[in-house]
């Protein structure tokens, strides 16, 4: 699936995942592949993501906005 | 007849003022590139959080929250944004024009100004004393030093606050808007409290998506953050500006000193002529003076 995380400086990754861990207010919520509509908040922490070649990377935030949609996920990070 | 000494210094003095200004448009070419460029990275940020807000709150009312409460105007705060530097043309001067205005048009109210650059920050210390807000800072020359979306969002949430607590009842932003290198729109746009979204149709979803924690909590995480991107926008729309009048000046700069260099070559060499001719025309008469 496709993800963006887009902040008002500058796009800070682009492309293919297997899946990501996001901090959500509530706590950490994982999006695999197929997730149904989804639009959450995010806390503070580590954007993690697991890259189509298996390589993980983490990209903290300050807080930010997800939505998920058709196997598509913006992250509006801070 | 000129003197040939005077006419060559101003040559020189000419010529360097060419050589400062065209470096000038140079620079301004530069820094326009990138003013431009951070609008583009900032502008899909901006539209997505605006279409999410759009899909929000098609279904809930709007107008209930803390910064869409409409008061009766009492206290109004201009934030204006200027540049830290002149020598761009009417650029400051419109912002200056525009804020005396606006303060005309709210004769009723208080009326304090918030500045974002030096240029009106000078303004302000001599027009605006006493200020009846003290917490209004006076040092925003310092944004621009680093322009980024943390230090501009500061001042909007110092301004979000005084809405909130009642300091102000309507917070205008004056900026100058880019349109292209050579024109600027001088803009003032109502930032507090919120105008509602206008409904359009495509604005509503057809679909369910799964809201955590719930709507109305996340439509107060997100109001804050577009009020940020609107001031965030305006700044960096009027960096943009500030270079493209800097750029337009030294340009225009550039071309009426060449046309002065150019008249004053013409005299230069008409005088060098004029001199040539007559010192022929001495040692002419002399010698026929000597032979007659």
């Amino acid at each position: 699936m496709q993800l963006d995380i887009i902040t008002p400086d500058t796009n800070v990754f682009s492309g293919e995942v297997t899946s990501v861990v996001l901090p959500g207010i509530d706590g950490k919520l994982g999006v695999l592949n197929n997730h149904a509509p989804l639009i959450t908040t995010l806390a503070k922490g580590d954007v993690k993501v697991t890259k189509a070649s298996g390589e993980i990377e983490n990209f903290p935030t300050n807080g930010g906005v997800v939505e998920v949609l058709n196997n598509k996920i913006i992250v509006l990070a801070e | 007849m000129a003197n040939l000494k005077e006419i060559k210094n101003r040559i020189t003095s000419i010529n360097s003022t060419v050589q400062i200004t065209s470096a000038m448009k140079m620079v301004s070419a530069a820094k326009l590139k990138r003013a431009q460029d951070a609008i583009t990275q900032m502008r899909p940020y901006a539209e997505k959080l605006q279409e999410l807000l759009g899909n929000l709150s098609s279904s809930l009312d709007s107008s209930e929250g803390v910064y869409s409460q409409e008061r009766e105007v009492k206290n109004v705060l201009l934030i204006g944004v200027s540049s830290n530097k002149g020598l761009c043309g009417g650029f400051n001067n419109n912002i200056i024009k525009r804020v005396k205005t606006l303060k005309e048009e709210y004769s009723q109210a208080n009326v304090d100004l918030l500045s974002i650059g030096k240029k009106l920050q000078e303004f302000s210390n001599k027009t605006f004393v006493p200020d009846n807000n003290s917490a209004i800072p006076n040092d925003l020359e310092k944004i621009f030093d680093d322009l980024n979306f943390s230090n501009v969002s500061e001042v909007a949430e110092m301004a979000m606050k005084w809405f909130a607590n009642g300091v102000y009842d309507k917070v205008v932003i004056v900026y100058n808007q880019f349109k292209n290198a050579a024109t600027q729109i001088v803009q003032a746009e109502q930032f507090l409290p919120i105008l509602p979204p206008e409904q359009t149709a495509e604005n509503t979803s057809s679909v369910e998506y799964i809201f955590e924690p719930s709507k109305k909590e996340i439509i107060e995480d997100i109001i804050p953050k577009s009020l940020k991107i609107q001031l965030y926008k305006a700044v960096l729309d009027s960096y943009a500006a500030e270079h493209g009048a800097r750029m337009t000046a030294m340009h225009k700069a550039t071309d009426n000193a060449n046309d002065l260099l150019f008249d004053l070559k013409l005299t230069y060499n008409k005088a060098r002529q004029a001199a040539i001719t007559n010192e022929i025309l001495e040692i002419v008469g002399g010698a026929a003076a000597l032979e007659a």
